[in-house]
C-alpha cells in the first residue's frame, strides 16, 4: 500500500523522478502536446523554481523581498550574454547548462552583497532595499547598450527545452529540501522564530541570512536563464515589480516555509493565468480579489508551515519500532 | 577556592543614554558553583545576564569566561564557547517541533558545509542523523520524549520551562544562566523546581548562574548570593551571609514581598 503519510521509499522515489523526466522527453521527442501546453508545462516549471528560491527568504527565513525579479534579470541576461555573445556557436549540449550556471551564479554573487545589507536591516527597511535593488538592475540594465538597453536582447536561442526545464525545477526542489532539512535551514527558520534566541543558541545567524540570500538568488538566476531561453527576448520591462510581485503571489498564496506550498502555489498560479485569460481585464480584478481572500482567511497560503511528507527526508520521521 | 573562576566579570557598567543599568559589576562564579544574583525588579540583573552573554555590549569593564576575555565577541561565539541560557519570558522557536528546537543548539557542533547540505554528502547525512539521535536522548533525560515530534508554542507552560532549559544543556554549556526559572510557578511546583535543578547540576556538572525572586529557592539551592541594586552590588556571600546582611534587608527583604 502507498501511504501519504509517509515519504515514499528512495526507490519508488527516483522510479517516478525517471518517469517524469522520460515522459518530458517523449513529449518533446514525439511531439505529444501542441505547443501552447508545451509553453505552459515549461512556465510552470520556472514558476516553481522562482517560487521556491523566493519562499526561501521571505517564508523561511521571514523577511519581505520584493527583488527577485532582479535575481532573475541578472540570470537571464548573463546567460543570454554566454549562449549568443560569448559561447556562440557551441554545442548547446554543454553550453545551455553553462550558460543557466552562469546566470545563476551572476545572481548569487549579487545575493550574496544584498544579504550583507541584511545584517543590519530587517523587515520593511529590508523590503525598501531589495525594492531599491530590482530598480537599480532594471534601470543599469537599460543603460548597457551591449545587451541592448531598453530595446531589449534578441536572437536568444530556443533552448529551454521540457527536459531541461524537468531537469532544473527537480534538482531545485531537491537541493532546497536538503538544505531547509539541514543546519543551515534550521537556522534560517530560527532567524524567523526568534533571532536573539537564536543567536544565544549558537546560531551564527549572519551566515544563515547569507546562505538564504545567495542560494536563492541563484536559483532566481537559473529561472531567469531558463525564461530567456523560453522567450528568446528579454527586455528591462520583463522584470519590474509586476514581475516580483507574481512571484510573491504564489509564495504567499501557496504557503510560506513549504516546499510542497510553493509547487502548489506556483501551479495554481500558472493556471488561473490561463484559465482566466478570456476574461480579459477582468482577471486583474479576479486575481487581486483571490489575494485578498486568502491572506482574510489563510494568512500563511494554502499550506503554511506545512510540509506533504513526500518533500520531507526519511530521518525526520520517528522509528516506530523505537518507541513502545 | 583557588582555582580560576569560570566566569569573572572585571568592572562591568552598562549605560543606556543616561541610565545607568548596571554599574561596576563584578561577579566571580566557581566552577560547580550555583550562585544567585537577586534583587529588586529593575536592579539590572537581566541586563547582568545580557552583558554576559554578548546581547550588548559592555560600555566599561571585561567579562572573562575559563580566563579568557568574551567582551565584544557575538552572542553565537559566546554560546559556542559554552554558555548556554534560558529567558526571563521563555522564548522558543513557537512554531517548530520540540526536537527542533533542541537541534538548532545542537548545530553548532556539526561541521557540515552548507554546499554538502544541498547535494546531500554522506558527512551531512551522518552528522544530522548523530545530531538526531543525541537530541532524542537529551529529550529523553528531560521528560520530553513522547512530545519530541509536537509544536513547541503547544506544549504546556512547565514543559516549556523544562524544554528552554533542555535546549540551552544542547550547546553542552559548562556554564548555565537561568532566568528566573520559577517564575509563575506555585510553590510546590518550586520545590519541585529545587528538586530538578540539583539534578541537572549533578548529572550534567554544569555551573550555574542564576536570576530569581523566589527567596527559598535561592537560599536553598545557591552556594554563593550576589545582591544588586540599582545596578549596584550590594552583597555577596553565601545565603547566610546574606540572610543576615542590614544592606539587604534594608534594600530587598525588608521591602513588602510582592510574590506570591
Amino acid at each position: 500500500m502507498l501511504r501519504l503519510d509517509r515519504p515514499p521509499s528512495r526507490g519508488l522515489l527516483l522510479a517516478l523522478l525517471a518517469a517524469v523526466l522520460a515522459s518530458c522527453f517523449a513529449i518533446e521527442q514525439f511531439g505529444l502536446v501542441d505547443d501552447y501546453i508545451r509553453f505552459i508545462l515549461i512556465t510552470l516549471g520556472i514558476n516553481v523554481i522562482l517560487c521556491v528560491s523566493l519562499n526561501l527568504v521571505n517564508g523561511w527565513m521571514g523577511e519581505f523581498s520584493v527583488g527577485h525579479a532582479g535575481f532573475m534579470a541578472l540570470g537571464a541576461y548573463l546567460s543570454a550574454c554566454v549562449s549568443v555573445k560569448w559561447l556562440g556557436g557551441a554545442n548547446p549540449l554543454w553550453m545551455f547548462p553553462l550558460a543557466v550556471i552562469s546566470g545563476g551564479l551572476a545572481a548569487g554573487v549579487v545575493g550574496f552583497l544584498l544579504g550583507l545589507l541584511s545584517f543590519k536591516t530587517r523587515g520593511d527597511y529590508l523590503a525598501i532595499i531589495t525594492l531599491a535593488f530590482l530598480m537599480i538592475v532594471k534601470s543599469g540594465i537599460e543603460n548597457i547598450s551591449y545587451v541592448g538597453g531598453p530595446r531589449g536582447f534578441l536572437g536568444i536561442g530556443n533552448e529551454t527545452s521540457l527536459p531541461w526545464t524537468a531537469a532544473w525545477t527537480i534538482l531545485t526542489l531537491w537541493a532546497i529540501r536538503n538544505l531547509v532539512y539541514s543546519r543551515f535551514g534550521r537556522a534560517i527558520v530560527a532567524v524567523r522564530e526568534d533571532e536573539i534566541a537564536a543567536t544565544a543558541m549558537g546560531v551564527d545567524t549572519r551566515k544563515a541570512k547569507l546562505v538564504a540570500f545567495v542560494v536563492s538568488s541563484f536559483f532566481g538566476g537559473v529561472a531567469g536563464a531558463l525564461f530567456a531561453h523560453q522567450l528568446q527576448f528579454i527586455n528591462p520591462g520583463s522584470f519590474d515589480i509586476v514581475k516580483s510581485t507574481e512571484i510573491l503571489v504564489m509564495v504567499y498564496l501557496g504557503g510560506i516555509g513549504s516546499i510542497a506550498g510553493s509547487v502548489l502555489g506556483a501551479t495554481v498560479f500558472t493556471v488561473l493565468t490561463q484559465v482566466l485569460q478570456p476574461l480579459g481585464t477582468w482577471r486583474m480584478v479576479i486575481m487581486p480579489l483571490l489575494l485578498v481572500m486568502l491572506m482574510l482567511f489563510r494568512p500563511r497560503g494554502i499550506m503554511g508551515l506545512r510540509e506533504w511528507s513526500w518533500f520531507v527526508p526519511r530521518r525526520e520521521f520517528e522509528e516506530k519500532e523505537k518507541s513502545s | 577556592m583557588s582555582a580560576q573562576p569560570l566566569l569573572q566579570t572585571r568592572n562591568v557598567t552598562q549605560r543606556f543614554g543616561g541610565l545607568t543599568a548596571v554599574s561596576d559589576f563584578s561577579l566571580e562564579v566557581a566552577e560547580g558553583h550555583a550562585h544567585g544574583i537577586i534583587g529588586p525588579n529593575g536592579a539590572g540583573k537581566t541586563t547582568a545576564f545580557n552583558l554576559i552573554t554578548g546581547i550588548y555590549k559592555p560600555t566599561e569593564g571585561d567579562i572573562l569566561f575559563r580566563g579568557k576575555p568574551i567582551t565584544g565577541l557575538r552572542p553565537d561565539e559566546i554560546a559556542r564557547r559554552g554558555i548556554g541560557r534560558t529567558f526571563q519570558n521563555i522564548r522558543l522557536f513557537r512554531d517548530l517541533s520540540v526536537l527542533d528546537n533542541v537541534r538548532i543548539a545542537s548545530d553548532s557542533r556539526s561541521r557540515y558545509s552548507w554546499p554538502g547540505a544541498m547535494v546531500q554528502l554522506p558527512s551531512a547525512r551522518r552528522e544530522e542523523k548523530q545530531t538526531i539521535g543525541a537530541c532524542e536522548e537529551l529529550l529523553e533525560q528531560f521528560g520530553l520524549a513522547e512530545v519530541a515530534r509536537e509544536r513547541a508554542g503547544g506544549l504546556p507552560y512547565g514543559s516549556q520551562r523544562r524544554l528552554e532549559i533542555a535546549r540551552a544543556m544542547a550547546l553542552k554549556p559548562s556554564l548555565l544562566l537561568l532566568d528566573e526559572p520559577a517564575a509563575g510557578m506555585n510553590s510546590a511546583e518550586t520545590l519541585k523546581l529545587v528538586e530538578f535543578l540539583g539534578w541537572l547540576r549533578d548529572h550534567f556538572s554544569v555551573t550555574m548562574l542564576l536570576i530569581e525572586h523566589h527567596m527559598q529557592l535561592v537560599m536553598t539551592f545557591c552556594d554563593r548570593i550576589t545582591v544588586l541594586d540599582f545596578g549596584a552590588t550590594i552583597a555577596e556571600g553565601g545565603p547566610e551571609d546574606i540572610r543576615t546582611n542590614a544592606k539587604v534587608i534594608e534594600a530587598y527583604l525588608g521591602e513588602e514581598p510582592d510574590e506570591g
